[in-house]
């Protein structure tokens, strides 16, 4: 496809999903609530699948976590492509043995006879109060676990060409959906997108900020900021967070000598801890400063506005992360 | 009911017959080179359970799915399981079915139907839904078979999967193996019921219980379900009772003996029950073959176990190289 469009990235993730069962009959989709009859999805992603594509592609589940992913392995083990949607990020932990003994292990166990290629979407991120069980960001538990592919992309052009790219994908991969930017609308260029490939967003030469879903337009309002100050940011989309570009972030920091990675899971831990620690194993010596991670509060996250605005980190914490960055 | 049930004929019978035999001979010899220090692995021993997936498998095809558990190498010699293949991944070696990586508990043929075997209790149920569902999108009559344990009749995946099999009219067989211990718990410390067949009731598919030791009652209980399965009538609870000679894990009680938890009488007759000897007896009896035919049989398998042992230990070991290998589709840099 030539044409560009303009979409949500609700729109475009339905969009992927449309033309990739249209593409392939073996696509199929599962989850609770995916059906139009119950509404096509809570957020209503999956609207006029079912429609078009009949219920015996399109798949209504009850409240049953461990069948939605068990059916989904078991379909992919023979043949099919199911994408199978837990709602809510936190609830993955309810179908935890089905994704990290089943889905990421059976390739290897089987000494690659059998393989799962399932695409586990889900959606999650503070912003609108939900609280301790429905914001948490857990990538890093699958990030984790060998055999499992995470994407999380900050666009409507990202989220389209991911999707697709995950449900081509021969591998189960956890496809992260942020509910506060799911209205945001962007130019969808329909290309395709190579899993594991971060981009940059913006170029920049005095510090490196690397980050994924929402926490990329914190960085670039960050870097928008400094640019005011002479301060020139680059901002890297992660994209895929497992298994991430080591090539793409290593380069930019080693022009920039400066890295800052930002994400809305906790820090401890995190995803940030392992970019971190390579980037000091393979650039010492050429940093100008010392790594500096920002993420989630280690705390559950919070109900109340101001402490769940606390909780995530905002441009303005980048910002300062930058400054004492320079000041180094 | 059971006496409605369809009847093996004579050359039915004599197919379980060699299926629960080469089950029987090989945990046998499998138990023996773990003792003699040959292989050094979790087994999980199915001396006691042979006629179960022997009677179910005469009438599958390499078609159909199983999905089955960590104790469940009777499963997979029943369906047909390659036995040179078994050996070599038993043993370790770059020439098994896995290439050593998975090991008695993960054994997986894909040619012969054998979708995943599991370590973990349970979770044989949502795979083999999967599975099931599959085989009805494909509309060719396959069907996808769940083998699990008593245990595991009380894990949250036994009520989702069932529910959701039933929902959507699934081609499914749920296989109970009632060996009457959840790993070391007697089945009345785990549930008030007495049948776990009860169950299926509420999620509207059809449940029996039988005597799993019994070919007749297996077969024609298996029958039944595989037949409406592939008619698109959806899946059968079948609990299948029977016993587990050798314990939870090999080596917790002396051969012969029960395991602490075990109820000394109950394990006493069970054993004077065994019922591999049982269906050798009758087939002499009803004629169906000759001591000298059965005889001819089983030593057909310890030759065909000799050279699979044999031809595994020479194999060697996989390249360490493995390991950044089926990681991903793609080898890890």
């Amino acid at each position: 496809m030539s044409e560009t469009k303009k979409l949500t990235i609700l729109e475009a993730i339905n969009k992927a999903i449309y033309d990739a069962m249209e593409a392939d009959p073996k696509v199929l989709l599962l989850g609770e609530e995916v059906g139009d009859e119950q509404g096509g999805g809570v957020m209503g992603v999956t609207k006029g699948l079912s429609a078009t594509f009949g219920t015996d592609r399109v798949k209504s589940t009850p409240i049953s976590e461990q069948a939605i992913i068990g059916a989904a392995i078991g379909a992919s083990l023979a043949g099919y492509r199911p994408v199978a949607e837990i709602m809510l990020m936190n609830f993955l932990a309810v179908p935890m043995d089905m994704i990290t003994n089943h889905a990421a292990k059976l390739r290897f166990m089987s000494g690659g006879q059998t393989n799962v290629p399932i695409v586990i979407r889900t959606m999650t991120g503070t912003g609108f109060s939900t609280g301790g069980q429905h914001s948490d960001y857990t990538e890093a538990w699958f990030a984790h676990t060998p055999g499992i592919k995470v994407v999380a992309p900050s666009n409507a052009d990202d989220a389209y060409s991911l999707m697709r790219a995950a449900i081509e994908d021969d591998d189960p991969v956890i496809f992260i959906e942020n509910i506060p930017t799911y209205w945001t609308p962007s130019e969808v260029t329909f290309s395709k997108v190579k899993l594991g490939s971060a981009k940059i967003v913006q170029e920049g030469s005095d510090a490196t900020v690397i980050a994924y879903s929402r926490m990329v337009l914190e960085a670039l309002g960050a870097a928008k900021a400094l640019a005011k100050d002479g301060i020139s940011v680059e901002v890297l989309d992660l994209r895929t967070v497992a298994p991430w570009d080591r090539a793409a972030v290593l380069a930019s920091v080693e022009k920039t000598g400066r890295a800052i990675i930002v994400h809305e899971a906790v820090k401890q831990y995190g995803v940030g801890a392992e970019i971190a620690s390579v980037i000091n194993e393979e650039l010492w010596g050429k940093l100008k400063a010392p790594v500096q991670r920002l993420g989630g509060a280690f705390s559950a996250v919070p109900f109340s506005k101001p402490l769940e605005t606390a909780y995530a980190p905002v441009a303005a914490d980048i910002v300062a992360a930058v400054h004492k960055s320079l000041a180094a | 009911m059971t006496s409605n049930y369809p009847k093996p004929d004579a050359a039915t019978l004599l197919e379980i017959y060699k299926k629960a035999a080469l089950i029987k001979q090989n945990d046998d010899r499998v138990l023996k080179q773990m003792k003699a220090g040959k292989l050094v692995m979790p087994f999980y021993s199915t001396r006691g359970q042979e006629i179960i997936p022997s009677a179910l498998s005469v009438s599958l095809t390499d078609e159909d799915y199983i999905s089955t558990i960590y104790r469940g190498v009777h499963d997979m010699l029943a369906k047909g399981f390659p036995l040179d293949e078994m050996w070599a991944e038993l043993a370790g070696r770059a020439t098994g079915t896995c290439k050593g990586k998975g090991g008695p508990m993960h054994l997986t043929c894909p040619s012969k139907g054998m979708m995943v075997t599991t370590g973990i209790v349970g979770s044989s149920m949502p795979i083999a839904t999967g599975l099931g569902w599959a085989a009805k999108l494909e509309g060719k009559g396959r069907v996808s078979v769940a083998n699990f344990g008593d245990g595991a009749a009380n894990i949250g995946a036994f009520h989702e999967s069932l529910n959701m099999a039933a929902l959507w009219k699934l081609p499914v067989l749920f296989i109970c193996q009632n060996n009457q211990y959840a790993e070391h718990t007697a089945m009345k410390y785990s549930t008030l019921i007495d049948k776990y067949s009860i169950r299926a009731a509420s999620y509207g598919m059809p449940g029996v219980t039988v005597n799993g030791n019994d070919p007749d009652e297996m077969y024609g209980a298996a029958k039944i379900a595989i037949e409406r399965a592939r008619a698109g009538e959806g899946p059968t609870l079948i609990e299948a009772i029977t016993y587990r000679f050798n314990g939870h894990i090999v080596g917790e009680a002396a051969a012969g003996e029960p395991s602490h938890y075990m109820d000394t009488a109950q394990y006493a007759q069970a054993l004077k029950n065994d019922p591999v000897p049982i269906l050798r007896a009758r087939l002499i009896a009803q004629g169906i073959a000759s001591e000298a035919e059965i005889a001819a049989i089983e030593a057909g398998i310890e030759a065909r176990l000799d050279a699979a042992m044999a031809a595994a230990y020479a194999a060697p070991y996989p390249d360490v190289a493995e390991l950044k290998r089926d990681v991903f589709a793609e080898e890890i840099a």
